[in-house]
């Protein structure tokens, strides 16, 4: 099985990203669960959503503690002391960054895959809506999926113009993202 | 290999708890649905009204400005005949309190969603099941989903269950709100000929007594002393009876659409079972894989789904749960006034038949706490632990520490 954990803020699209990294899952014939985490609807707040996709069913309804990967859409939230918590040895971070990381954020850490998501989301969708770019980044960087996968699953969300922004956000981040590795 | 071609052949979308509600109510044709939105219900009513822009679901839509009117909306459109779905939370149910008994003592079978959220009191927009069993004495029918999955095939099966001529009683579908509302999983979807064929016994009953313009009918009338009371004793009967009609209808669903979930309980890895944990949701799910982590372990440790809470499966229970050498009820409300969580409360009633044994209760989940694996784990330990002989809590309340 597979556990990412989302971080982001109400508004940029990382509940709807857990949901259709899901659904790429799915479309790989896979078994998926995914949930956001937060109270009320409060747009600017932080929220955490959780994806799992394994090929047997899943059912654990728990949050996810120890993830094999974070993926954080608002750069903001690095600061946060708890962000990498539970990360597994040789555990992936995809980030919503202009830079690489300047070094490794924790042991755990084997790789880093950061795309400048916010640049790319308001050049090709004219706002800040970096979710999709990243899922694209998560793909290239893991390979846990195949793109096009990523891009079937965001027709099951998206349409017509937004839809086709949308999938040019997801292959740029596949293509722009920066890998780091450490052992 | 058998899943791979089973996944060719059938049709799957991901869908959330409330995406699975919704779409499960379109395929069973109701005439009239009232809408009345709340968090983490919201997702039902939207995905209702699209169908509905889209032309999928040809039902009256009925907007109302409050819960209370929802409830008295489909009660009525079932008085006249008609297939009813509405779905509330926490607030919202209580706030059709009254109407729910209204509606349960006019036999009036409705199905209703009810994503499990804290009632008021301590303001909390977050999952718990002490709405659901604020309502528990009001005569409806009580039904509590796992997962996605199973939210889809009870709506289905509820209009069974409400509408059997021997039952005809509402019917609540209940699930967690968030840890299942808002949970996207794959949802295997039925044909729309399938869902009509596994309804269609209904249609083959007596028809049941309706309001028509200008005939009479009593109906909600006076029941003073007797009156009263007999029609209260045919209510219990029913809500007896529609024990029976459950584990039937389940089955049927079985042989219709390959799934069925042991009616009243599903008992999980009980066979040899010393000690046994009882709880009901999404909580079992992940209470699965620690009864099979702890079974590596070799503990002989079962698990056992409540599925309907009411009526209150006492003769499955009881067969259940004895001769156990510990048992452990894990409850996501409280039962003010006993100490203790309702279920545990209920399960307490048992031991007339099941005998003395050590009963433990775990309080989690309040309020969105998440009921993790390392807190079963807990919970077994401490069971194990009674079952040897040494002394116990019989309420933890497991995120305070106790």
């Amino acid at each position: 099985m597979k556990e990412i954990r989302f971080h982001g803020r109400g508004g940029q699209g990382a509940v709807l990203a857990a949901r259709m990294l899901a659904s790429a899952a799915a479309i790989e014939g896979k078994c998926v669960g995914s949930f956001p985490m937060y109270g009320f609807e409060r747009r600017g707040m932080p929220v955490v959503a959780f994806t799992r996709f394994d090929e047997a069913p899943i059912r654990e309804k728990s949050q996810i503690y120890h993830p094999h990967c974070l993926m954080v859409v608002d750069p903001t939230l690095m600061k946060l002391d708890t962000i990498l918590n539970g990360l597994r040895p040789g555990g992936v971070l995809i980030l919503n960054s202009p830079k690489p990381l300047p070094h490794r954020l924790s042991p755990n850490m084997g790789l880093a895959g950061t795309v400048d998501a916010t640049r790319i989301a308001v050049q090709e969708i004219g706002r800040d809506i970096p979710n999709t770019c990243l899922m694209g980044a998560l793909a290239a960087a893991t390979g846990w999926l195949k793109l096009e996968s990523v891009i079937k699953g965001l027709g099951e969300y998206l349409e017509g113009e937004m839809l086709r922004k949308n999938i040019r956000n997801a292959e740029r981040g596949f293509q722009e993202v920066e890998v780091q590795k450490w052992q | 290999m058998t899943q791979a071609l089973k996944k060719e052949i059938k049709k799957y979308k991901v869908l959330t708890g409330n995406g699975a509600a919704a779409y499960a109510a379109r395929l069973c044709r109701p005439d009239v649905v009232s809408l009345y939105p709340i968090t983490p219900q919201s997702e039902v009513i939207e995905q209702l009204e699209n169908f509905h822009a889209n032309g999928t679901l040809e039902a009256e839509m009925i907007r109302v400005e409050g819960e209370n009117s929802a409830q008295n909306a489909v009660c009525a459109a079932a008085m006249a005949g008609a297939r009813v779905f509405t779905a509330t939370s926490s607030y919202g149910l209580v706030f059709m309190y009254d109407a729910m008994f209204q509606t349960a003592g006019y036999r009036a079978p409705v199905v209703m969603v009810n994503v499990n959220r804290e009632p008021p009191g301590i303001h909390a927009v977050c999952s718990g099941q002490q709405d659901m069993i604020a309502t528990r004495d009001t005569g409806w029918i009580q039904l509590i989903a796992e997962s996605g999955q199973e939210i889809f095939d009870l709506v289905i099966q509820a209009y069974r269950l409400a509408e059997d001529e021997a039952v005809q009683l509402p019917v609540m579908v209940n699930y967690d709100g968030y840890y299942l509302s808002f949970l996207a999983e794959s949802i295997e979807l039925p044909e729309q000929s399938e869902v009509d064929r596994y309804l269609a016994p209904l249609k083959e009953q007596p028809p049941r007594p309706t309001l028509v313009p200008g005939s009479s009918l009593g109906c909600g009338a006076h029941g003073l002393g007797m009156g009263f009371v007999e029609l209260r004793r045919k209510h219990m009967a029913a809500m007896a009876r529609s024990r029976q009609t459950f584990e039937e209808i389940d089955a049927a669903f079985g042989e219709e659409f390959g799934r069925s979930y042991g009616g009243q309980i599903e008992e999980y890895r009980t066979e040899d079972a010393e000690i046994v944990l009882l709880t009901s949701g999404s909580a079992v799910g992940t209470a699965r894989t620690v009864v099979d982590a702890k079974r590596a372990e070799g503990v002989k440790v079962g698990l056992i789904k409540l599925r309907m809470f009411r009526p209150f499966p006492i003769e499955r229970l009881s067969a259940a749960l004895q001769g156990r050498k510990a048992i452990g009820v894990l409850d996501r409300s409280l039962c003010f006034g006993w100490d203790c969580g309702p279920i545990y409360m209920e399960v307490k009633a048992l031991l007339a038949d099941i005998g003395k044994v050590p009963l433990l209760n775990f309080i989690d989940g309040l309020a969105n706490m998440d009921i993790t694996k390392p807190n079963i784990e807990r919970m077994v330990n401490d069971l194990q632990s009674a079952a040897q002989g040494e002394p116990f809590n019989p309420v933890a309340w497991v995120t305070m520490g106790e």
